[in-house]
């Protein structure tokens, strides 16, 4: 039974074991001049502002959260889209529970004021 | 899915639309009806309850095998359901004392309860994975819920990750017995246990740890309690309630449905394992727990060494022709388990006053001054010490007694020993209030609904005590209804 | 007999109306509630008595209601009237009327006189709880509410600290004892399946059980009885249960709590029976607490303390008669017991309502003019209690001695009979110092008086009955006269005695008499020599005998040993494993580990907030336990 899964411990291995000598072959290879300009952390060219571990505002989280619900939830949509029509109105019923707790709870989060940012 | 199905599964259904209901009454509810919630709360679960009475049960799976409503989780769901009320009654004005009156609180406690039926009703390791998510993550919610307060947050924090952690070594067991088996159905898994084993024994023994450790950490059961303590101790004392009670009676369903009768036939292994969890648990839970002058902490001890006990039930219902009497036993004490701390707790909550952190010292000559709440908090901690002639003496004698009968002659030792030793604690509680002089004059916060769940509770233990036979008459169908 | 219920709800009653509306009573309707309950219970079991008598059952069972009922388990509320519980419930109720009566008087000034009847009906009840059950659970709830109970009254001044503690101990001691009682319980629900005393019993008679079993089962029931029936090595508590109301060590000492593991050893004697191991162990430790508590009360200047070790001693000799076979002996003295120490104690509460709740002996002296009737009914307590012909502690304590040295233990009768003149010696030496010789407390501040009616008359009665119970059983100089042994007799009839070869006696039982009158006097002599005569010893026999005085006057060192032994080594543990363990070695050995294997630890450390690294790493640990366990086994 194992032995099944034989491809995939050589993919795990050539894919970890490329990595590290790539990323050994560049600490043996390349000059290291360090400065602080260098080191700094990389913000898209632009001159980093503050510290990389900078806290976030909570909005954020909340924007981030909101929208995983609503992405998992069309991938949830999608195959009951392609098999709709053998489901008939069961499905359709069972969908429309589905997006009516959802929702609820799109509401919830609305006059909570989860989408305005003061 | 038949509309049968929807029948059987309406006490389900009611907690899950009372929790919406409260959530979007909520949100157009002026603050001085918040109180109302409350009462709505209490009405979804005592419709809830009664549905649950009057569902037919049968032990075919349901929905596609997911689910499996028999007399086992019927008499869970009452479980929980008590619990989720009882602690509903002891949050009221409690939360409305702390400034954290949302509605948020109420459907969360009914979102966790959901959690918790659905775990004791599973026949599908996704199920219990499913179960145990919606049991756990309100309960990480609610012991933040004083979110002005860092210890609460602080627990909510340690809770969250503890229990991430625990639930992807539980889902990692679930992906090995998969990966063994090639099913998640548990009767399927069972029926195929004894060929993986001889395949792939290292997936199945690994699986089932994991599983194993899973739900222990949701229990607190030692070595896995570390977060219960710092939890509870931080939580709002009504969440805290809450969860002690929510996630002890949802992981033991779930430990129930996965390591009852039939599996420890497979191999003896997971017998010694989880007999030498429940010893560590009960000895290390009571031990601890007579250093503690806090206590909620000393309550969380508590709930650590109960563990230990019931554990000693699933020990016991591996020989096959007692499983009925120590799933009794289990059954029976952990609705006594919830009674009584659900009620010590709720004492808790009054003698808090405005203040938090109770110590026992708080406790001086609390009888000289409140008489009648000072004797519900005697029968309590005389009941979790299991002495007659309240319930958790029965309950103790009908697992001790199975544990016997099974040839477990150690564990019982260690059991009553511990039991022993766990009445110094409870018993200094007694003492401090009843032989104590007054010292500190800390004003009881005196509530209704508080009152009436510490009083019905601290009845219910009594009454439970001296005739248990109204719970007991309940049980034998419950037992006798095939695991898993 | 259908009635019998009643003596066990009557005072339940009591203690409810008391317990919960007591505050809103006169204390003149307290005490009526209070003493009446336990009155009208004793009226119900005197007709119990006479309908037992007069019926031809010798034994009625009475189910009230279906306890608990699991699968094949089942276990009923019954009642049980024998001439042995009969017995019982004649000696709780009675005794513990006139102790329900003198309280009325002594605790007059209480402030929580309601609270003090409610506990002491629901002593009462429990009590009867043990006595009168059917099986061995209910027994053992008896058991329980018992040792509960006594929690409650021996600390009901908890205002003292000594009394708080004091109440304390007697509970932890008793619960160390109750888990041997317990584990006996459950192993004789594992080899009989059932806890029925019936059944159990009769099952006996149709297989044959293994001895070591029946030694196990009965041993770990004895353990039980050492803790409720205070004898080596648990006894510690009883004497500082003297911590609670005089009243309150009347009742613990005569009629209830400590009679408990005599009784329960006459209830199950058809298991002990089976294990002559255990009744030569129960016969040794009778005889060893007799003598050890005896020597004790030799030197106790505290007059309740001298009483509380006296009861030790006096129960050492009722397990002495049970362990030799004599259950007949060991309830007779038991009754008889029950009389004369609630009439020394209830005597001893009078004394010290006299002079001021003043316990000590060496601050009283001269009373006898004073308290002329607390006087006269202590001296009967306390020449009864010494074994003086006729009352009735001579003919329960000789009869134990002679069953003792008939069935061939020639040993222990001796000890017993050395015993005896201990006995003799310190109650008269009790006697003698709060009655006789010049007063030497403050005479003016203090002014003895004598005790109201309602404290007297039931020490009068007491007195009569310590004066009069020899009528129980007479058999001397070849007069036979047993009433008690008749009526007892269908409950022992399948006692077979246990040394099969008995051995000729060394004496016959009027010189037997003889010794045992003799030594009583011995003692009653030497005390009179010392304490009225005011002898002496010389200096130097002093000197040499002091280090005798100092081990007793500590008490053989017993508590220092406890506490050393079992106390301080518990608290070190808890306080190490919630603290230390928990918090430092956990915490030091996973950081430990962390460094160890570096950049692992980057795992635990960036779940960063203070502990939760090192208790994910102990679930983790956990985990990887249980998963070596399973793997390498």
């Amino acid at each position: 039974m194992l032995s099944e899964y034989l491809s995939i411990l050589i993919y795990m291995i050539l894919a970890s074991g490329i990595t590290l000598v790539v990323i050994f072959a560049n600490k043996l290879l390349g000059p290291s001049r360090p400065s602080a300009r260098k080191s700094a952390a990389y913000e898209s060219g632009i001159k980093p502002t503050g510290t990389a571990r900078e806290r976030f505002h909570i909005r954020y989280h909340v924007i981030a959260m909101i929208f995983l619900v609503f992405d998992l939830e069309i991938a949830f949509i999608y195959p009951w889209a392609v098999i709709y029509k053998t489901l008939g109105w069961a499905g359709f019923i069972e969908m429309m529970i589905f997006l009516g707790i959802l929702i609820i709870g799109f509401l919830y989060a609305w006059k909570r004021g989860a989408f305005t940012w003061e | 899915m038949t509309l049968n199905d929807l029948f059987v599964l309406s006490p389900e259904i009611i907690v899950t639309v009372s929790a919406l209901i409260i959530l979007i009454l909520d949100l157009f509810l002026a603050a001085e009806f918040k109180r109302s919630l409350a009462g709505f709360t209490l009405f979804g679960i005592v419709l809830a309850a009664v549905a649950n009475a009057f569902i037919p049960i049968g032990s075919a799976p349901l929905i596609q095998g997911m689910l499996r409503v028999d007399a086992i989780s019927q008499f869970l769901n009452l479980i929980f359901l008590v619990g989720a009320g009882v602690a509903a009654l002891l949050s009221a004005d409690y939360v409305k004392r702390q400034g954290i009156a949302r509605g948020e609180y109420y459907a969360l406690i009914l979102l966790s309860t959901l959690g918790a039926m659905l775990m004791g009703s599973s026949a599908n390791l996704i199920m219990i994975f499913l179960g145990l998510e919606t049991l756990s993550i309100p309960l990480y919610i609610l012991s933040a819920f004083m979110r002005t307060r860092s210890a609460s947050q602080e627990a909510g924090l340690k809770y969250f990750l503890l229990g991430s952690f625990a639930s992807a070594l539980l889902l990692y067991g679930i992906a090995l017995l998969y990966g063994a088996t090639g099913s998640i159905q548990i009767d399927e898994i069972l029926a195929k246990l004894p060929a993986a084993m001889l395949a792939t024994p290292l997936f199945v023994y690994a699986g089932g740890g994991l599983l194993l450790v899973g739900l222990a950490f949701k229990a607190a059961v030692v070595p896995f309690h570390m977060w219960a303590p710092d939890v509870y101790e931080g939580a709002p004392t009504s969440a805290t309630a809450f969860m002690a009670v929510a996630a002890k009676a949802g992981a033991f369903a779930a430990l129930l449905r996965l390591f009852g009768p039939g599996l420890m036939q497979i191999d003896s292994a997971g017998v010694v394992i989880i007999g030498i969890l429940a010893g560590l648990t009960m000895i290390f839970g009571n031990i601890a727990a007579l250093a503690q002058l806090n206590l909620k902490r000393l309550l969380a001890y508590s709930s650590i060494a109960h563990a230990g006990y019931l554990l000693l039930a699933i020990t016991a219902a591996q020989s096959t022709p007692l499983a009925g009497t120590a799933i009794n036993g289990l059954l029976f004490y952990l609705l006594i388990y919830t009674l009584m701390t659900l009620g010590a707790f709720g004492v808790v909550i009054l003698a808090e006053g405005r203040g938090e952190n109770l110590s026992l010292s708080d406790f001086s000559g609390f009888a000289s001054r409140h008489p009648w709440i000072a004797g519900a908090m005697a029968i309590f901690m005389v009941s979790l010490a299991g002495i007659p002639p309240t319930a958790g003496f029965i309950g103790k004698f009908l697992i001790f007694s199975a544990v016997i009968q099974a040839g477990e002659i150690g564990l019982a030792l260690i059991g009553v020993f511990a039991s022993v030793i766990s009445v110094y604690y409870y018993l200094r509680v007694v003492y401090y209030m009843y032989m104590r002089p007054s010292t500190s004059e800390r004003p009881v916060f005196v509530s209704g609904f508080i009152v009436l769940g510490v009083g019905l509770t601290a009845i219910a233990v009594l009454v439970f005590g001296i005739y248990p036979s109204v719970i007991l008459q309940w049980l034998p169908q419950a037992a006798s209804a095939t695991l898993p | 007999m259908n009635f019998v219920w009643l003596v066990l709800a009557l005072p339940l009653v009591g203690a409810l109306l008391n317990g919960l509306c007591g505050r809103y009573f006169s204390k003149r309707v307290v005490g009526l509630i209070g003493c009446s309950s336990v009155g009208l219970a004793f009226a119900i079991s005197i007709w119990t008595l006479l309908e037992l008598v007069g019926g031809s059952d010798r034994s009625v069972i009475q189910t009230l209601f279906n306890w608990i009922a699991v699968g094949n388990f089942s276990v009923d509320v019954r009642l049980l009237v024998d001439p042995l519980s009969t017995l019982m419930i004649l000696v709780v109720t009675g005794v513990g009327f006139l102790i329900h009566v003198f309280s009325v008087g002594y605790m007059n000034h209480d402030p929580n006189y309601h609270r003090y009847f409610s506990w002491l009906n629901l002593f009462t009840f429990s009590m009867l709880v043990l006595v009168l059950a059917s099986n061995f659970l209910l027994l053992f709830v008896g058991w329980e509410l018992v040792g509960l109970c006594s929690y409650l009254l021996i600390g009901f001044w908890f205002t003292r600290p000594s009394a708080a503690a004091a109440a304390s101990k007697a509970f932890i001691v008793n619960r160390i004892g109750d888990f041997g009682f317990i584990l006996g319980i459950f192993l004789i629900f594992a080899i009989f399946g059932t806890l029925d005393y019936s059944t159990v019993f009769s099952l006996l008679g149709i297989q044959t059980y293994s001895t070591t079993i029946m030694t196990t089962i009965t041993l770990l029931l004895f353990v039980g009885a050492i803790g409720k029936s205070a004898q080596i090595p648990l006894y510690v508590w009883l004497p500082d249960a003297m911590e609670g109301p005089t009243p309150v060590s009347a009742l613990i000492h005569a009629a209830t709590m400590v009679t408990a593991g005599v009784y329960m050893i006459a209830r199950t004697h058809a298991l002990y029976q089976l294990a002559p191991f255990t009744l030569e162990i129960v016969a040794i430790i009778g005889a060893l607490t007799a003598i050890l508590a005896a020597s004790i009360a030799l030197v106790n200047n505290d007059i309740k303390r001298v009483l509380a070790y006296s009861t030790v001693s006096q129960l050492g000799y009722m397990f002495l008669a049970t362990g030799v076979g004599s259950y007949t002996a060991g309830m007779f003295h038991l009754t008889s017991h029950a009389f004369m120490k609630a009439l020394l104690f209830l005597g001893s509460g009078s004394v010290m309502h006299a002079m001021a709740d003043e316990t000590d002996m060496r601050k009283m002296g001269g009373l006898r003019s004073k308290i002329p009737w607390t006087w006269a009914v202590f001296l009967v307590g306390v020449l009864a209690m010494s074994g003086i012909p006729p009352l009735v502690g001579f003919f329960s304590k000789d009869l134990i001695l002679e069953k003792v040295i008939f069935s061939g233990n020639t040993l222990l009768w001796g000890v017993g009979l050395f015993t005896a003149m201990l006995t003799a010696f310190y109650l008269l030496r009790a006697y003698f110092m709060t009655f006789h010789g010049k007063p030497r407390y403050d005479e003016k501040k203090i002014h003895p008086h004598e005790s109201p009616p309602v404290m007297l008359w039931p020490l009068r009665i007491l007195a009569l009955l310590s004066i009069a119970g020899g009528a129980l059983w007479v058999a001397v100089f070849g007069f036979s006269f047993t009433p008690l042994d008749n009526f007892l007799a269908p409950v022992f009839k399948d006692v077979v005695h246990v040394n099969a070869e008995q051995p000729e006696p060394l004496f016959s039982e009027s010189t037997l008499i003889l010794f045992s009158v003799l030594v009583a006097l011995v003692g009653i002599g030497i005390a009179y020599l010392v304490y009225v005569r005011g002898f002496r010893l010389s200096e130097g026999v002093r000197k040499i005998f002091h280090p005798v005085y100092l081990i007793l006057s500590r008490k053989y060192f017993v508590d220092e040993l406890y506490n050393w032994v079992i106390v301080k080594p518990l608290q070190l543990l808890s306080r190490f494993l919630a603290s230390i363990f928990d918090l430092t070695i956990l915490d030091g050995l996973i950081n430990g580990i962390g460094r160890l294997i570096g950049w692992t630890g980057g795992v635990f450390r960036s779940l960063q907030a203070g502990y939760i690294r090192s208790y994910a790493a102990w679930v983790l640990l956990g985990t990887l336990g249980i998963l070596i366990y399973l793997l390498l086994r």
